[in-house]
């Protein structure tokens, strides 16, 4: 595996062992000392073009405790806001000897961009492009249903997939990276998903994905749902009329008091929400919702780390990287 | 092809204002019966046995294979001078024309400044005339700075010089239906017409493709096929109501066919152009996620292509433009979202359109010369082109391989602009050469020598370029 940019590409072989490594490297995280040196002398440079604490920090902390040096670059107060060019950005951290670049991108395909290009010889991470994709993330939704999927059926996680779970996704997926990477990795692992939005947030053309649609949240929860992953709605949403109002939007699509009160009615005790955060509580999520046992907002921060553990592992240790042609992702 | 007489009169063309005289030999006149060209003062002076016998000491162009068709029209050029000689120039650009096969262009207004005023419509004019490769006929802007608020001086930029008859705002919609309408209304005073880009502003706010199943996977923003589709409804009621003229430059959608088909059957004087690459490409290309495949109006599906090539053949589009789009390489070399619109296509345009129309069967040569010289000179109101290729008519004539292949290389181009979606691509047929009011810009597949005007020939720089 050279580039970890999509999980539309992402063959389920792949997406297993990341799913085991991250396994392993969770394993580490419970240890008193929490570092391996897989990549000590190793160079990984974050490379934000748009705000995000959660996702830095989180890469961040993946590759401190892989040993490998750490290099912050975001692209506010520095020589991308004076005008300097992707390719003169690459160039520089690749004439720097950058091993990998996480790279967060405001317009989508930016990693598919570095990736294809001379402009750098690094293994490219997409920590999320635009409204393409966020495979990290994704992954570290799948390590967490798997965990909790697993553990219902009394099997070891590690080698498994996700094969009959329902898994509803609800919100703005016509915006949402998180969405599109869940749906092809879902579709991978053998998950069931519904897209739960109103029509105005669903892309033309959603009819052709491996998926369902449905407009209605009280609907999908009554024909039984193993997970509900809530979207955030993004602030300059809000008044570009794709809903009327944010109550309206709550009310119809938010995952409330009466949803989470729905679950125990329908006998849905194994039913878990997940949230990719930041939260907007009592927007599409309420707090109740947010806090309640079957919230899994926090353990997906913490997996988030043992999954981008996975990827700078399989993507820069050199006796573990497979041939390029069997990995690689389509561009 | 060769060269069999010393004196082709390229050398003394640039001061004395002569074109030579010149025995094209057995080409395939529009792809059909071979025959004699005899090319004289500007001029077909014969054609068949009499062109042999009246030849007299003439330069012979052996075009045995190869096909004589009208030197070709674009309706839809951007030369960019002034204000943009970093993407292209008027040299370059016409250069890049005449290899191409062509013989006349329409140079967009949107220029910097933009071409709203007689003023730099005779600017362009005038530097197309002193570069001498092709005919360059200024479009002038429809609104003010293109900024669709206030008419432009339509009326100066007709009677100036320049001759103005086509106006467009091209790159952006005439969206103000008001606007519209007066626009229409106003150029019927001298036979003008207005070439609209049709994509509703608001249904396309920060488009980066055709949305549908690829847009939806990319997560680039939708341009929507109904925002093209609706302002042509619009744009050929209105039409009709002021029984005015109206081209819709580069089509794209099979729905905005239906419509030009609907409002033609209605007798609506609508005309309407193809661009090679939406003959050709999809919005499947996008996934690359090179810009080189970013184009305004976007690529579209399969099931598009193949409605633009059915209309293309049938008449329902009267044309082919190329809206070659050079750009620098820095405008490309980026993200997606951040890069410019557009691709070169004038010295690919014959190519594609062989491939895409003649090589499946859908339109024969004399078809191509239809669509690419004929109605858009109509379209331009360019009396001497676009011509029959008969005895006394303008010699405006191209010799074409039809069985050459050869591989798309940008860096190969005359244009300044490297950025060819058809990069890679093996594509038939060549443009041997191009006569030009009968002295050839274009032999054995090179650049030759401009034209130069009698009227500036005193004025000229000799020795061609």
């Amino acid at each position: 595996m050279k580039h970890l940019l999509s999980t539309e590409g992402l063959s389920l072989g792949n997406a297993v062992r990341i799913l085991d490594t991250a396994e392993e490297m969770a394993a580490v995280g419970d240890r008193e000392v929490k570092k391996l040196p897989a990549l000590r002398g190793r160079t990984v440079v974050n490379l934000f073009f748009e705000d995000s604490t959660r996702t830095r920090i989180s890469f961040e902390a993946a590759a401190k405790r892989l040993s490998a040096d750490v290099i912050n670059f975001a692209a506010k107060g520095s020589s991308v806001s004076k005008g300097e060019s992707l390719k003169d950005t690459a160039q520089t951290l690749s004439a720097m000897g950058a091993d990998a670049v996480v790279i967060r991108h405001w317009a989508s395909g930016a990693p598919h961009r570095l990736a294809a290009t001379d402009w750098i010889d690094a293994a490219v991470i997409n920590a999320g492009d635009g409204t393409h994709e966020h495979p990290t993330q994704a992954l570290l939704d799948a390590f967490t249903m798997r965990r909790h999927w697993t553990k219902l059926a009394g099997l070891p996680s590690s080698g498994a997939d996700l094969k009959g779970m329902r898994v509803a996704i609800a919100g703005d997926v016509l915006h949402s990276r998180v969405a599109r990477s869940n749906v092809w990795l879902l579709r991978t692992l053998g998950a069931e998903v519904t897209l739960v939005a109103p029509p105005t947030l669903l892309p033309i053309g959603v009819e052709q994905w491996p998926c369902r649609v449905s407009y209605n949240m009280d609907e999908t929860l009554e024909k039984g749902v193993d997970a509900v992953m809530m979207l955030r709605v993004q602030g300059e949403r809000m008044n570009a009329s794709y809903f009327p109002s944010t109550r309206e939007y709550s009310r119809r699509w938010g995952f409330d008091d009466n949803r989470l009160r729905a679950l125990d009615r329908l006998g849905l005790k194994d039913t878990i929400i997940m949230h990719p955060g930041p939260m907007n509580r009592g927007l599409e999520i309420s707090a109740a919702a947010a806090d309640s046992p079957r919230s899994t907002v926090l353990a997906q921060v913490r997996n988030g780390v043992s999954v981008r553990m996975a990827a700078l592992y399989l993507l820069l240790s050199g006796d573990t990287r497979e041939p390029a042609a069997t990995l690689k992702e389509s561009n | 092809m060769a060269e069999q007489s010393a004196d082709n009169g390229t050398n003394t063309n640039a001061t004395t204002g002569s074109t030579g005289t010149y025995l094209i030999r057995g080409a395939a006149i529009l792809g059909a019966g071979t025959e004699d060209l005899l090319i004289r003062d500007g001029v077909i002076a014969a054609r068949g046995a009499a062109a042999n016998s009246a030849a007299g000491d003439a330069t012979v162009i052996d075009a045995d294979g190869l096909i004589a068709l009208p030197g070709m029209v674009d309706v839809h050029t951007h030369l960019r001078e002034p204000g943009r000689e970093d993407a292209e120039t008027v040299e370059t650009g016409t250069r890049a024309a005449a290899l191409g096969g062509f013989t006349a262009v329409h140079a967009m207004a949107n220029s910097t400044p933009v071409a709203d005023t007689a003023g730099v419509v005779e600017q362009v004019h005038s530097l197309g005339r002193a570069a001498g490769w092709v005919d360059v006929r200024p479009v002038g802007a429809v609104t003010v700075g293109l900024a669709g608020e206030q008419l432009a001086e339509l009326g100066a930029m007709a009677d100036s010089r320049a001759q103005v008859r086509m106006f467009s705002d091209d790159g952006i919609c005439v969206h103000d239906p008001v606007l519209m309408r007066r626009a229409l209304e106003y150029v019927k005073a001298f036979d003008g017409v207005v070439a609209q880009h049709a994509q509703e502003p608001r249904l396309t706010a920060g488009a980066q493709m055709n949305e549908g199943n690829v847009s939806a996977v990319l997560g680039l923003t939708g341009w929507p096929a109904v925002a093209e589709e609706s302002i042509i409804a619009r744009d050929v009621l209105l039409t009709q109501h002021v029984g005015s003229r109206l081209h819709v430059c580069h089509v794209s959608t099979a729905g905005s066919v239906e419509i030009i088909r609907w409002a033609k059957a209605r007798g609506i004087n609508v005309t309407a152009e193809v661009t090679p690459h939406h003959l050709l490409l999809t919005d499947e290309l996008v996934r690359s996620y090179d810009p080189v495949y970013k184009v305004n109006p976007p690529l579209r599906t399969d099931a598009d292509v193949q409605a633009l090539r059915a209309a293309l053949a049938d008449g329902t589009i009267d044309v082919v433009g190329t809206d070659h789009a050079p750009h620098p390489s820095e405008h490309k070399e980026c993200e997606w979202a951040q890069a410019a619109m557009g691709m070169t296509g004038l010295e690919t345009a014959l190519s594609v359109v062989q491939h895409a129309m003649i090589e499946t069967g859908l339109m024969t040569w004399a078809d191509f010369a239809r669509a690419t010289s004929v109605a858009p000179a109509a379209i331009g109101r360019l009396t001497d082109q676009g011509r029959p290729l008969e005895e006394g008519e303008p010699a405006n004539i191209i010799l074409v391989d039809p069985s050459a292949r050869w591989t798309v290389d940008p860096s190969a181009m005359a244009t300044m602009g490297r950025n060819s979606p058809f990069r890679g691509m093996e594509l038939p047929g060549k443009v041997v050469a191009t006569f030009f009011k009968g002295h050839p810009t274009v032999l054995d597949g090179k650049l030759n020598t401009p034209y130069r005007h009698p009227a500036d020939a005193a004025t000229a720089p000799a020795g061609g370029y």
